[in-house]
């Protein structure tokens, strides 16, 4: 073991990153293919069914556990149906352009207190910046389909994703003028001290805010008008089939544990324990690690099937609405709380 | 790293923290008045105006060049006096429109926080201590002025003028950007005072470089201050604008150009004024000619204004070519003149109009005597003034940019100077004719507003003081210019 | 040299990106083409190490800006031909001011060498050197004055938009959402009792809506 540890040691910067960006995205992906099917089960549930339990068990345990597998080998095999009066490149291009930003903001995530890929300075402009990127896929994707539907629903994605890109960035000014950093990583130290030190607590309408608008960005219930089947059939991607199709499915579900865990860090202390300063110092629970990210990213990412199977869709002048007119002057209030707040040391900022 | 600033050393930014925080308040003040709100802004607006301007007095006044906000501010004397000239002016220009909006149903508090951010821009301007601040300032005037513009917008030909304003607005901005960064690129500095230094003896044959940043910098110029050739928009949005903002137009935005010119030219590149002064002589003498010249030809009295605005802009960059201090006094004296005789003469074409109809055409005002007796009085004073007919204000304001010209040798120029001028009595005194020797026909009678009509009569009476006793405007204008 | 080699590989890209901004024939092509020049330029900044700068960049006009060009672009459906059609004749003057323009450009980097060699990459900073501290530390205490003018301006457009734009016009009928959340269950159910399936019960008449009372 510490052979191989050792030899980890040796490798050059470029190799050891390019193996953790692979460990991560294969993370990602994987953890995408079992969100699918702990979403279905979860709704399943929550409407008093079942859900899938027919594909595969291990040892009779976990019916329906090789579900994903299934759903990945059906797309893949399926043919790509490209439209006659699409735009053929651009059509190919739109499910790449919206994957990349998805995986690619990973590379700021700090896993542990130890691990994160690129430990930039400016880690939380980058996630900001990537993420305002992916709705290119979007609009490309509905706009080369030539299709109305496809159109329509790249049109409502556009006006609903710049939306809450500013009140998302607003509630992000807050964590970033309660933890004196743009870096990731920082902001988690920030938080040390146990769950009182938390932003949730003294940024709660900001946390809400950033919840909410995270919901928006990825296009996911209650918020997804882009798609909105039963009005425009299935919006963007109305005429993707396969695994173009796949690809913006994977695009969204990434999108939505990165949120998750982008909720974590920002507002939960991201791999740090609840149990700090309550529990005694060398006990094991109150040791930072990735385990607490994991169950906080966990959390949210059942919240999200929760909204999904709760809430009805929202109509577009009242997703345009609440943007505007609630969440954006919420932050503008709280912003101005938290300024005063940290410049007379209230809370978790009173020992610096 | 500089100095943290206190608050007592912020005092000479006094005019533009005030305005700033006034447009604030009465943004928030209409949104939050509901229906009052028509009554209460433009109150606001002029108590506002009239504090700020009494707190500059107090504590805004400085007695000597202080350079602030690390050199991006410069408070002087002459920012001190154009500041209050403008407050003064736009204060006027406000107290002239509130009727002509309410009859129109435009009277929104927009109006007042576009005009208090005009204001704000001519602020900046005046006190613009580098390239980098006088161009915001250049921008918030513009930005304001557009919307202004445009502001009736069930107007067609107000949309077409604030379009053409825009697209022509954004060009000359282009211009002016370019050009200053070709100066910055030549003199590796942003703050006038270094760029001054930078150009020093340089004379008239500066590097090609800083001689291209120069032609874009003096077109830049010229396009706000509407010179020939880059006059196209001046008509256009004098006519098309309403009557309220075309009047704001022509008042305390001249004093922005004025600052500006002298800011860019006669301060930061007085190294180079033969350089420079070459291409305003021409864009000078072009803008006295052709303006005098086309307003003859005109039967709109808004688009004849414009062109007198534009043949007046030809008379104070005349005071530029003369590159003295003299010069520039004169050029300041003809600018405040200009400014007072254009506010009662647009004053006019506000009160002569009522809802239906618009006092703009050069036939409306026939008879305008026997209507309205007060108006046709003020309306001549104003002409009679422009045309530069003693004893008003604008006799005296292009004898100095003459007196000027002629001490520093560019006698032709007063000739030439002399020559349009008696051209332009022509137009002005045809105004006199139709309102006192043509017949009314079934014109409509104007609304008499007892104030408005007062405060017009003592800016007409202003005019006859001016140029009965000149000698205090002139000795502000030597005292503030070193 | 690898900073060379990528340097030279984006500058290629940005100005190919560029000349595809005003050669494509459809207007989203020339906008996809802006982003990229975008991207790319926001790729050159970060070898010169102004990382702020350069994901602001990605954020503000990729992110934001862009998307709602995108959107105007797609929804004005803009008859390309017909704009291009005086391309020709107007090529050999758009020339002439092109070459006027870049001439003088490079006169001025001649006279001036900004001091940065942006083909070497920057020189090797500090550790703890914060490319955005840095620039808020000028922004606010240096450059204080024009960026809150900036702020102001931007305070101007935003007024001005509305202004423009937002009027009241007859014949809406728009919610009022805090009328809608302040309904009571009494505002608009009512318990009917004693009614049978059919409706036909004792309590039918005395219950039932006036529209239900029409109709029996």
């Amino acid at each position: 073991m510490t052979a191989i540890l050792d030899l980890w040691a040796a490798l050059p910067d470029v190799v050891r990153s390019t193996a953790w960006i692979l460990i991560v995205t294969v993370a990602v992906i994987l953890s995408v293919a079992f969100t699918t099917l702990w979403e279905r089960k979860v709704i399943g549930w929550m409407q008093l069914r079942k859900g899938p339990n027919r594909v595969g068990s291990i040892f009779g345990l976990l019916p329906g556990i090789f579900q994903p597998f299934a759903d990945v080998i059906k797309l893949l095999l399926k043919e790509v149906v490209l439209p006659s009066a699409a735009n053929k490149w651009l059509f190919r291009v739109a499910p790449a352009i919206t994957l990349i930003p998805a995986f690619a903001a990973w590379a700021v995530m700090p896993l542990d207190p130890a691990l994160v890929i690129a430990d930039i300075d400016a880690g939380l402009l980058y996630v900001l910046s990537l993420t305002s990127v992916g709705v290119y896929g979007i609009i490309l994707a509905g706009w080369a389909t030539n299709s109305k539907y496809a159109f329509l629903g790249a049109m409502r994605s556009a006006a609903q994703i710049v939306a809450y890109e500013i009140a998302m960035g607003f509630a992000l000014v807050g964590v970033v003028m309660a933890a004196g950093t743009l870096n990731l990583g920082d902001i988690v130290r920030a938080q040390e001290g146990g769950v009182s030190s938390w932003f949730f607590l003294w940024l709660f309408p900001l946390f809400v805010v950033y919840l909410i608008a995270g919901v928006a960005e990825t296009n996911r219930a209650p918020f997804d008008v882009a798609e909105g089947e039963s009005e425009i059939v299935a919006g963007f991607h109305v005429e993707y089939s396969g695994i173009a199709f796949a690809l913006f499915f994977l695009a969204e579900y990434a999108n939505m544990i990165l949120i998750s865990a982008l909720t974590a860090v920002f507002f939960l202390g991201g791999w740090l324990s609840p149990f700090e300063g309550v529990l005694a110092a060398d006990n094991a629970l109150a040791q930072p690690g990735f385990h607490w990210l994991f169950l906080k990213l966990f959390f949210f990412l059942t919240c999200f099937m929760w909204y999904r199977a709760t809430f009805p869709r929202y109509r577009y002048d009242q997703i345009m609405r609440l943007g505007w007119k609630v969440l954006i002057p919420v932050t503008l209030v709280w912003i101005a709380v938290a300024a005063v707040m940290v410049h007379f040391r209230v809370g978790p900022w009173s020992a610096n | 790293m500089t100095p943290t600033p206190t608050l007592a050393s912020l005092a000479p930014a006094l005019p533009e923290i005030w305005l700033t925080v006034a447009a604030c308040i009465v943004l928030l003040t209409d949104a939050f008045a509901g229906r009052s709100a028509r009554r209460i802004t433009p109150t606001l607006t002029l108590l506002l105006l009239a504090l700020g301007a009494a707190a500059i007095l107090v504590w805004g006044q400085v007695d000597q060049r202080v350079d602030l906000f690390s050199g991006m501010y410069t408070a002087d004397p002459l920012a001190t006096v154009l500041k209050l000239l403008s407050f003064l002016f736009t204060a006027v220009a406000l107290l002239y429109s509130r009727h002509w909006l309410e009859a129109r149903g435009l009277l929104k508090g927009e109006y007042y926080v576009l005009v208090l951010t005009a204001l704000l821009g001519i602020c900046v301007m005046v006190s613009a201590g580098s390239l980098l601040t006088l161009y915001i300032g250049v921008e918030l005037l513009a930005l304001s002025l557009y919307a202004l513009v445009a502001f009736d917008r069930d107007s067609g030909i107000a949309a077409e003028s604030a379009m053409k304003y825009f697209v022509l607005g954004a060009i000359a901005s282009g211009c002016l950007l370019y050009g200053m960064s070709l100066v910055y690129g030549m003199t590796g500095s942003l703050l006038l005072g270094e760029i001054a230094v930078a150009v020093q003896g340089q004379g008239v044959a500066p590097s090609l470089g800083l001689m291209m940043g120069l032609v874009f910098v003096v077109v830049g110029v010229a396009f706000k201050f509407g010179a020939v050739p880059f006059h196209m928009w001046v008509p256009d949005v004098y006519h098309g604008a309403p009557s309220p903002t075309t009047l704001f137009i022509a008042s305390a935005p001249k004093i922005a150009s004025f600052a500006l010119a002298y800011r860019l030219l006669a301060e930061g590149l007085a190294g180079v004024e033969p350089a420079w002064g070459q291409m305003i002589t021409i864009v000078a003498v072009l803008s006295a000619l052709i303006g005098n010249l086309i307003a003859i030809a005109q039967t709109n009295l808004k688009r004849m204004l414009a062109y007198s605005a534009i043949g007046n802009v030809g008379f104070i960059l005349l005071g530029f070519v003369a590159g003295t201090e003299r010069g520039y006094e004169a050029a300041l004296f003809y600018t405040i003149a200009y400014v007072i005789m254009a506010l009662g003469s647009f004053g006019v074409i506000v009160l002569a109009g009522r809802r239906g109809f618009e006092a703009d055409e050069l036939d409306h005002y026939k008879g305008l005597h026997s209507r309205d007796p007060l108006l046709a009085v003020l309306m001549m004073v104003m002409m009679f003034s422009t045309a530069g007919i003693p004893p008003f204000v604008g006799f005296w304001a292009k004898l100095q940019i003459f007196e000027a010209l002629w001490a520093s040798g560019h006698a032709p120029l007063v000739v030439f100077g002399a020559a349009v001028s008696v051209i332009g009595v022509f137009y002005y005194l045809r105004v006199v004719k139709l309102m006192y020797f043509d017949a009314p026909g079934d014109l409509p009678v104007p609304e008499r507003h007892t104030g408005v009509r007062f405060t017009l009569a003592i800016n007409a009476a202003a005019v006859v003081a001016l140029g009965l006793f000149p000698q205090a405007l002139l000795e502000l204008c030597q005292r503030v210019l070193p | 040299m690898f900073v060379q080699i990528l340097f030279y590989a984006f500058s290629a890209i940005l100005l190919a990106a560029a000349l595809g901004v005003i050669a494509s024939r459809n207007p989203v092509h020339s906008a996809l083409s802006l982003v990229l020049a975008f991207f790319t330029s926001a790729a050159l900044w970060l070898l010169i190490e102004v990382e702020f700068l350069a994901i602001v960049l990605v954020l503000v006009y990729v992110g934001a800006v862009m998307v709602l060009f995108l959107f105007v672009v797609m929804m004005l459906d803009v008859n390309i031909e017909r704009v291009r059609g005086g391309f020709i004749r107007h090529a050999g003057l758009g020339l002439v001011v092109a070459s006027l323009v870049a001439a003088q450009m490079i006169g001025v980097f001649w006279a001036r060498n900004l001091g940065v060699d942006a083909t070497l990459g920057a020189p090797p900073l500090p550790d703890d050197y914060s490319n955005t501290r840095a620039l808020g530390e000028v922004l606010y205490t240096q450059y204080v004055y024009p960026f809150e003018l900036a702020a102001v301006l931007l305070l101007v457009a935003i007024v001005a938009a509305i202004t423009l734009t937002l009027r009241q016009r007859p014949g809406l009928k728009p919610q009022d959402v805090a009328k809608q959340v302040a309904v009571r269950r009494e505002d608009r159910v009512r318990l009917v009792t004693g009614v049978d399936a059919a409706g036909t019960g004792p309590g039918a008449d005395r219950d039932a809506s006036p529209r239900g009372g029409e109709g029996a």
